[in-house]
This record gives C-alpha cells, structure tokens and sequence, in this order.
C-alpha cells in the first residue's frame, strides 16, 4: 500500500530510485518471512551470488572458463566477474574484442571439443548479434549429431529492462529462447537461485541460456548454509512456490516474482490468498507444478516483464487450458509489457512495464472482485 | 626445370607469401596472360563488356595477383621425370585414390537424387577435390576440420567410412548422425570432423574456438605436445560474411593453431565474386590483419598441398594463424536444384581442362610415379566402394519413431545434474518432464 501511495505523491520525480526503494521493501521482508530457513539468515547480494558461483565452479574444474566484454581487467561490467581474473589469469578469464557473433561461436567450438565456456553477453540484446551461433550451432548440434556432440555451454549475461536505458537495451529474450529446442533457458530470482542456478548450468552437458537482471544485481536476499556450500545446485526444470495461497495463481520470473510478492501482501490484506509460483527454468517448463498450483486455486494470473505476443505468459496459459481446463473457474488473465520497444521517458517507462497495482488489478479481476475500470487511477 | 631451380622456386614461395610484408608480394609482380588469372565471366553481366571500368579492374587484379604467378610458375606438372619429385609413390597414389573418391562419391549422390533417394539441398564438390585432398591428407586424426554444406568431401578425406555418408544422405538410421543432420551437417566425433554448417559463416568461429581449445589444453590443463590444428574451409561468398572478418581478427589476436582456407570458387550461387566484393582478392585480407595470405591454384594439388604443409606446419609450432585462398571451380551448380544459367561455358570448359585428377594423373604417369593400370585398378576400387555404400545405405532401415525426440539434450530429461554428480532424473523421487512418444 505504501508504495502505491507513495507513487501518486511523487508523480514525476526519481524514478530510478523510487524502482529501488519499492524493490528493497518488496523483496527483504517477502522473502525472509515466507521462507524457512534452518539457519539464521546471512544476506547476500545476487551479484556476490553469481560471483561465488562462478568463483567455485572455475576453482572445481578447470575445464571452465570465462569470455566476455570486459569481464577481466573491468571486473566485469556489472561487476559480476570482479576479481576473478586476479584469481585465474587471463586465459580463464578471456576479455574479448567487440566480436560478439565471433566469440560466441569460438565458446561454441571450445564447446564442442570438451571445454566448459561461460559467455558473458553485456546485456542479451548484444547477444542478438550471436543468435545464429546461439540457436544453430550450440542448441541444435546434439540432435543434427545424433547425440555425437554434446555442448555445455552456458550463455550469461542481463535480460530485461534496467532504468531508463531505452529500446535497443530493454528487451527480455525469455520467449524467445524458451521456444528453442536444445536449449535450457533460466531465470534466477533471489541470490539463493542465482547460486543454484548458475552452477548447475555450468555443470551442466546442455547449452544453458542464463537470464540475469541488471536490477536485480545489487539486491540483497538471505541465503541459507546450505546454499553457501560449494555443492548447492538447483534443479533445472523446477518450479518454486515463493509464497503459498488458495485463491489465485500468479507466475512469474526474474524480477517480477518480487513485484507479485509485492502484490501478494496487497491482496492479502483484501482478503485474496495469493500462491506466487517462482518459474526459475522458463526451458523446460515445471508444467506439473503450475498446473498442480491452478487446479488448487482455479484461477492464473501470469507476469512477465516481455512484450505480449507470442509470451511466457501464452505458453503457460496454453498449458493449463491442455492440462487443466476443467479447473478454471476464470479467464486466464496475462500481465505483460506493453506492446511496444521501450521508451525512454521514465513516465512512460514506468507504463510499459507491469507495475505491482496491475497484477493486483488482474488478480482481483480473475477473482471477480475488481472495480469497475473507471474507478481506477 | 632442374632441381636447383625448382627449389628455389620453393623458396621464393615462401619468401613472397609467408612474409606479412605487402611490398614483398607485389615485387613479384610480372605481367602475365590473363587466361590463368581468377577473373570469372563477368562479359555478359555487364553493358559493355570491355569498357574501361571492367578492362582496368581486370588489370588491376592481373597485376596483384600475378604476385600469386610465382607460385604458378612453380608448375610441378610439366617437369616430369629426373628432377625433385614433391612425392613419393605412396604418397601419389593415396592422392589420387581420395580425389577420385570424392569425384565418384559426388557422380553417384547426383545420380542418386535425381532417382529420388536423396532429397532437401545437396551440394557437390566436384572440381574442388584438390583442395580438400590437398590440406586434410596432411592432417591427423585429433586435428579438426569444420566445413560447410559443400561437405561430402571433406568427411570421406578425413577418414569417415563412405557408407555412413551415403547412409546419412539417405536418411537413415546407420548415417554418421543417423539421419538427423543430413547433407549439410556431417558431424563426426570421432574423425573431428564438424562439417556441418548450413549458414555460411557460422564454422569459422567454431573453428576459431578449437584451435582456441587446443591452445587452452596445452597452455592450461597443461596436456603436453597438445598441437591439434584446425582447418576452417569455406568459400568466396564467406569472406564478405562479418564473422569471419571477426575471427580472423581474433585469432591472429591470440595466435591460434588454425587456418583459413578460402576455397573461391568465384560463384556464391548466382552471384559472382566479382560483383560482390570491393577487393576480390581475398588473400590480402590476412595481412590486413597481421596474419601471411596467400594465394594458390587450387586446381593442382600439389601445389595445394605444399602451401599446405608450410601452413600446418606454422600452426602447429604456435605461430599462428594462416590465411590461404584456392583458386578453383566447382563443375557443378552450387546445389542439385540449381540450373545453373549464369555461368559462362567458355569458364566452364576452360576449368574443365585444368581438372586436378586428370592433372595428377598425367604427372604421375609422366613421373614414372604410378602406371595406367595402376591408377585404372584404383578408379576400379573406388566405384565398387562407392556401389557398396550405396547398397549399404538402400539397405538400412530409416531411423525407428522413437528417435524423433531423442537427443536434443545431452542430459536424458533435460533436468540437469545434482550436487552428487549425477542426473536429476535418474533420482526415483524427481519426477519426469512431459515428452512422450
């Protein structure tokens, strides 16, 4: 509620750090509340979590390394590879010209003959460059092999919208990867995912395309002892419930999980138990726990930060319709971005992207509780 | 030409083209007939044929690449018997039997599409061979080759058996990549062969990353005498394409163990190279970025295989990168599917007598290397393998239903690998995905 409140008061002002102060509100007390932990929490920022992560994995095996633009004498442009070219030299940690397409099909290669590449994109629109390394040679060669070829490889780098950098550096790629056969596509959320996720990508025999989120880097969550251990992983291909209800469904990934968390507590006041499902593995889908989750609450709401056509949200509402029609008590109702490259004015901005009001908006509609659409600011 | 001569007109090659000194080539620059230079039938694709634009960039490219005449002027053919052999017996013979496998190979996949057991897009390698047998018969088995869709011919140099080709072009389930990949992806583990790339353009990076690869396991897991090479062929069209600008700049950049070679056959489908490229000779693009470029006749495959060995032998001892251009002709549209109507036959028939096993042929003959039976016995031998191969490959079942969804991951469920190592869906408690067959 605050932060609703809070946005009418300061229409126009710094948004940039408005978007931080509502994520630093949303996400430390979600998550610390709604997840057990055996230990007393030790906060970590998702930043340090792919850092320790790529740190341990380099030091276990020797067969990863790491290539990108400016990954080594920079510390990495958002820092995530800081200090490990002083720790593994420079031919572990390999700085590369402005050649996406060219080092990305070199990773591929190192792929193919054993080697574990981690290619950093700066952010995954640069990676547009590299889409045809990407799809044709890294995540179609094990099938046109026959199983000859393996490629463990693991695509990294941030997806999504950041603040205000405008279209060419705002789009989210998850739709598109997710649709690609070959490839496992991932979508960390939390610091402990992130750690699990990122290592058991690298570990990983498959191309792996690793969705980060450039504001989500500086946020801090609690992680647990067992996720500071050098062994954690995750499973690809599984959902997790961040929070659990019984009346409506919200899935998301990457930085909207915090945003429907955030949406959760709202609805929770009103009286609407919200069950948020965090996807964390868009390629493969956890289809049986989505599912699970709807045939409990019959209702779905879907989130996702990319542009609507063709969506995460689609496949998931697509699934659910093939699986569970019988169980729905509404409309499936898709929150997305809009339908347009993103502008720049930070108004506008803030439009095309969901906010935390829309999904409490929809989840309210699919419950049949919503105002009529005047009422609403 | 006597031996003396000749060797130093070995080491006149090397002086010109392995220097990255620009001024050395162009020196050797001597006017010569333009029947023997790369200039392609460009007459009737122009209003006027010989106006003054054509004619001085005709010129042009004489005098550049007459530069390349010094390894022309070598000509090992029309020195026959007496002097310094570049080959022994053995060596000839195994020569001549991987070109002619390769010609007879790709008669037999023409034969065999048109009487429809071979379907989608086909791409024959005829007239190339002496490039293919020229640099891969140097090659060792953990040395790599990365193709295009032109790659019948360079998997059967590299050792893959002839009936897994043919099975694969067939369709079916006993091909090299049982029947998932087709014509254009020849993929072979254990003969390091990536042939398979159907976007012009995409081998070179991977090509790029394993000779990266081989560096990394002599430089970093420390495996000793780790000196994999890798030969990264590809065509005239490629050498526009961003990605190989890319990696030539990369691999020169970290002096990778790889080289380039350009198999201009002058014609990318219909467009000719000298419609499409600003400066048509693509050697010089190595010293451009730092690396030798050279040029040689690819129609010959001695001389093929002489710059070959300086090449390999450069990567292999860690100096780097090697850009090299072959002249040559393919005798055939770029596809099965192509009528092939731009191309001049007075080009046509003009490469067709510079055929490199015909040529090869007369020298060995010439040589006193190999009689007429001999080579006779060995086009015998090669069309009974190829028959065989095609017998082998109408005989294997295609692939079973069940292969459809198998191996699009390396991981059987495509759920990833625990903290103890093994597969998540080998655990009875994970439960499975959701494809069925």
């Amino acid at each position: 509620m605050l932060s609703i409140l809070r946005r009418k008061a300061t229409a126009g002002g710094s948004d940039a750090v408005l978007l931080r102060e509502r994520l630093r509100k949303s996400c430390a007390p979600a998550t610390t509340r709604l997840q057990g932990y055996a230990t007393a929490a030790k906060e970590m920022m998702v930043r340090d979590a792919l850092n320790t992560a790529l740190d341990e994995e380099m030091s276990a095996d020797p067969r990863v390394f790491l290539m990108g633009e400016e990954v080594g004498e920079y510390q990495g442009a958002y820092k995530v590879s800081k200090g490990l070219l002083q720790k593994f030299g420079p031919e572990r940690v390999v700085d590369t010209p402005i050649s996406e397409a060219g080092f990305t099909g070199i990773g591929v290669g190192a792929a193919y003959y054993g080697l574990r590449p981690v290619v950093e994109f700066m952010t995954f629109n640069f990676a547009m460059q590299a889409i045809d390394q990407i799809i044709n040679s890294a995540a179609k060669t094990n099938y046109m092999s026959a199983g000859n070829i393996s490629v463990p490889i693991v695509f990294r780098g941030p997806n999504g919208a950041a603040a205000g950098v405008g279209a060419q550096h705002s789009q989210c790629y998850a739709a598109w990867y997710g649709s690609c056969p070959g490839l496992k596509v991932l979508a960390p959320y939390s610091s402990e995912d992130a750690r699990g996720l990122l290592k058991a990508a690298i570990r990983d025999p498959d191309p792996v395309v690793f969705l980060e989120n450039e504001l989500m880097y500086g946020e801090r969550f609690p992680v647990s002892a067992e996720a500071l251990d050098s062994s954690f992983c995750l499973p690809i291909g599984k959902a997790k419930i961040e929070r659990e209800g019984k009346d409506v469904t919200i899935t998301a990934f990457s930085r909207m999980v915090g945003l429907s968390l955030e949406a959760a507590e709202i609805l929770a006041k009103e009286g609407i138990s919200a069950e948020v499902v965090n996807l964390l593995s868009i390629r493969p889908l956890d289809r049986p726990t989505i599912n699970a989750s709807v045939r409990k609450t019959n209702r779905l709401v879907t989130v996702e930060e990319g542009f609507p056509q063709n969506g995460v949200g689609a496949e998931i509402g697509m699934s659910i319709i093939e699986d569970s029609f019988g169980y729905l008590d509404a409309p499936i109702e898709r929150i997305t971005g809009a339908d347009v490259p993103m502008p720049y004015a930070a108004n506008l901005e803030r439009m095309a992207l969901p906010q935390t009001e829309d999904i409490v908006r929809a989840a309210k509609r699919v419950c049949y509780r919503s105002l009529p659409m005047t009422a609403t600011a | 030409m006597s031996a003396a001569s000749l060797s130093s007109s070995i080491n006149v090659i090397r002086s010109a083209s392995f220097v990255s000194d620009k001024s050395a080539l162009v020196s050797n620059a001597r006017p010569s007939s333009s029947s023997s230079a790369f200039l392609g039938s460009t007459a009737k694709l122009r209003f006027n044929p010989l106006s003054s634009p054509a004619a001085s960039l005709r010129s042009s490219v004489v005098a550049a690449a007459a530069a390349s005449n010094v390894v022309k002027e070598k000509q090992p053919k029309s020195s026959p018997s007496g002097s310094h052999l570049l080959i022994t017996k053995e060596e000839g013979l195994e020569l001549y039997e991987d070109m002619v496998l390769g010609r007879a190979f790709e008669d037999m996949c023409a034969q065999m599409y048109y009487r429809g057991k071979m379907f989608g897009f086909v791409h024959l390698y005829n007239g190339q061979e002496a490039v293919s047998t020229g640099f891969i018969k140097l090659l060792k088995q953990e040395d790599s080759v990365v193709s295009t869709y032109r790659d019948h011919v360079h998997a059967l140099s590299k050792g893959v058996p002839a009936r897994q080709v043919m099975s694969e072009l067939f369709g079916k389930e006993t091909g090299c990549c049982r029947g998932q990949g087709g014509s254009m992806h020849m993929f072979s583990k254990e003969h390091n062969l990536i042939g398979g790339f159907a976007f012009i353009g995409e081998g070179i990076p991977i090509a790029t990353g394993a000779a990266f690869t081989s560096k990394y396991k002599r430089e970093v897991l420390k495996e000793e005498g780790c000196d994999h090479v890798t030969v990264a062929f590809f065509g005239d069209g490629t050498a526009n394409n961003g990605q190989f600008f890319e990696c030539l700049n990369m691999a020169q950049l970290w002096k990778l163990p790889i080289i380039f070679v350009v198999e201009n056959n002058l014609w990318a489908i219909g467009m000719s190279h000298l419609r499409a490229t600003s400066d048509p000779q693509i050697w010089k693009k190595g010293p451009a970025f730092g690396m030798p470029g050279v040029h040689v006749d690819g129609m010959d495959v001695l001389k093929v295989r002489e710059v070959a060995k300086e090449a390999i032998g450069r990567a292999r001892r860690g100096e780097g990168p090697t850009l090299v251009e072959c002249e040559t002709y393919r005798f055939r549209g770029h596809s099965l599917a192509d009528p092939d109507e731009l191309r001049d036959p007075a080009e046509k028939a003009r490469y067709a007598s510079r055929d490199p096993i015909t040529a090869l042929k007369k020298y060995m003959i010439e040589s006193n290397l190999a009689s007429e039976a001999e080579l006779k016995a060995i086009n015998k031998k090669i069309d009974e393998l190829v028959e065989d191969a095609v017998e082998f490959a109408d005989a294997s079942p295609p692939p079973r239903r069940s292969q459809l969804l198998e191996n699009v991951f390396a991981d059987p469920k495509g759920f990833g690998i625990g903290p103890d190592g093994r597969y998540r869906c080998e655990d009875p408690k994970f439960t499975e995905g959701t494809a069925k067959v």
